[in-house]
C-alpha cells in the first residue's frame, strides 16, 4: 500500500486548495506535536534537559511540551537506568498513556542495561514496554536525541490511521 | 571528651555485655556480646554519653564464620566531637535484633536497607518493608552466596527479575601492573578443561 507522507500546499499556485489523504493530514499533525513524557531516571535526564533548553531547542520539532502526566503525553523518553523496582512504575505510567504512544530508549542503560550487569537493573526497557527508537550513547548528545525524535517523526508519518480506527456499531 | 573515655564509661556501665574498647588508627570499636541488648546499650550511648548522631548503620556477611553476620553502628557526638563504633554478631539461624529507630530516626531507612539486602530483621521497627528491591522479591542480594548477576524470579502479577548477562565479568582492575594498559579491567576468561 502506498502511503502519502508528503503534504504540501503552495497558496499561490493551488488557489488555496489542499489535496491530500486524511492519513497524511492526521500524521502531519501528530508528528509535529509529539509531547514527551520525561522519564528521567539518571544522568541521561540532564542531556534531555539540555535538549529541551534554548541551545538545542526541541521545540523546533514541536516536542517542547514536557508533560509530567501520562494522560497528556505521546512519547515516553526513558532517560536513564531502569531498576526492577522502577520498572513497575514505568510500566504503569506507560499503560496510562493514551494511544497512539511511543517510547524512546535513551542511552545505553535504557536500551540494554548498560554497564549495570546487576541483579537490580532491568536489562533493557524493551523487556517491559515496546520501544520505537533506541539512542546509543552514555549519555547521548542532545543531537542524538533530536535525531531519534526525527526518526520517530518519520515513523509516525508512515503509520496508517483510518484503517486502524475501530468502527462503532 | 575523647572517644576512649566515652567507651570506658560504656564499658563500666555494662560490664561483660560489651568488650574492652578496641583502638585501631584512632577509631574506637566496642563489640556487644548479646545482640538482644543493642537497643538498651545504644540508648545509654544516646542519652548518657551524648551520641546524638547515628552516622551509619550497616551489616557485614562473614560467610563460613560464627557468628555469620555483624551489624555495625557508627555513632557521632556533636557535643564531644568524637566517633564511636558499636558492633554485634548475629547467628545465621536467627538474624534478628531490636530496632534503634526510637533513638535515632535515621535508623528507620538504614534498618530497612539492611533487612532488604541482608535479611536481618529488626524487632519493633515501625515499617520494616524492603527499600531498594520490590516488595515480594524472594532473595537478599548482598549475602555472599547470592550471585552478582542475580537470580531469575517471577512473582505473577507483581514483577520479575532475570539474571543479568556477565559476558566474562565482573571486570576487576589489576593492581600493580607496569602501566595503565596492564591494569585495565579484563574479562575473566574461563579456562576449558
Amino acid at each position: 500500500m502506498k502511503t502519502i507522507t508528503e503534504l504540501g500546499c503552495d497558496a499561490r499556485n493551488e488557489s488555496e486548495i489542499l489535496v491530500t489523504r486524511v492519513d497524511a493530514l492526521l500524521n502531519w499533525c501528530r508528528k509535529n506535536s509529539l509531547w514527551p513524557m520525561p522519564m528521567g531516571l539518571a544522568c541521561c535526564a540532564i542531556e534531555l534537559m539540555g535538549t529541551a533548553a534554548s541551545r538545542y531547542d526541541i521545540s523546533r520539532f514541536g516536542a517542547e511540551v514536557m508533560r509530567f502526566s501520562p494522560r497528556q503525553s505521546d512519547v515516553m523518553v526513558v532517560a536513564g537506568t531502569v531498576t526492577y523496582k522502577m520498572a513497575l512504575a514505568l510500566k504503569r505510567i506507560y499503560d496510562q498513556m493514551a494511544v497512539p504512544k511511543y517510547v524512546v530508549a535513551m542511552g545505553a542503560c535504557a536500551s540494554s542495561g548498560g554497564m549495570y550487569r546487576s541483579y537490580s537493573v532491568l536489562q533493557g526497557v524493551d523487556r517491559v514496554v515496546p520501544v520505537d527508537v533506541y539512542v546509543a550513547g552514555c549519555p547521548p548528545r542532545p543531537e542524538a536525541l533530536l535525531d531519534a525524535l526525527m526518526k520517530l517523526q518519520d515513523k509516525v508519518a508512515r503509520e496508517p490511521v483510518i484503517a486502524t480506527q475501530k468502527r462503532v456499531a | 571528651m575523647p572517644a576512649i573515655d566515652q567507651a570506658r564509661k560504656l564499658k563500666s556501665a555494662f560490664g561483660d555485655a560489651v568488650s574492652e574498647p578496641l583502638e585501631f588508627r584512632g577509631e574506637i570499636t566496642l563489640v556487644i556480646a548479646d545482640p538482644q541488648r543493642v537497643a538498651e546499650i545504644c540508648g545509654f550511648a544516646r542519652r548518657e554519653l551524648g551520641f546524638d548522631y547515628l552516622v551509619d548503620l550497616c551489616s557485614v556477611d562473614l560467610e563460613g564464620e560464627v557468628p555469620r553476620f555483624f551489624v555495625v553502628y557508627e555513632l557521632y557526638s556533636y557535643a564531644h566531637r568524637c566517633h564511636l563504633r558499636l558492633k554485634t554478631g548475629l547467628p545465621e539461624e536467627a538474624p534478628e535484633l531490636p530496632t534503634v529507630t526510637p533513638l535515632w530516626a535515621t535508623a528507620n531507612w538504614h534498618e530497612r536497607e539492611v533487612y532488604d539486602l541482608m535479611g536481618i530483621r529488626f524487632r519493633g521497627h515501625p515499617d520494616l518493608r524492603r527499600i531498594l528491591m520490590w516488595e515480594g522479591y524472594p532473595h537478599h542480594p548482598l549475602r555472599k552466596e547470592f550471585p552478582l548477576a542475580g537470580k531469575p524470579t517471577e512473582v505473577p502479577e507483581v514483577a520479575f527479575t532475570q539474571a543479568a548477562p556477565q559476558e566474562g565479568g565482573p571486570f576487576v582492575t589489576q593492581s600493580g601492573g607496569p602501566d595503565a594498559t596492564a591494569r585495565e579491567p579484563r574479562a575473566n576468561v574461563r579456562e576449558e578443561p
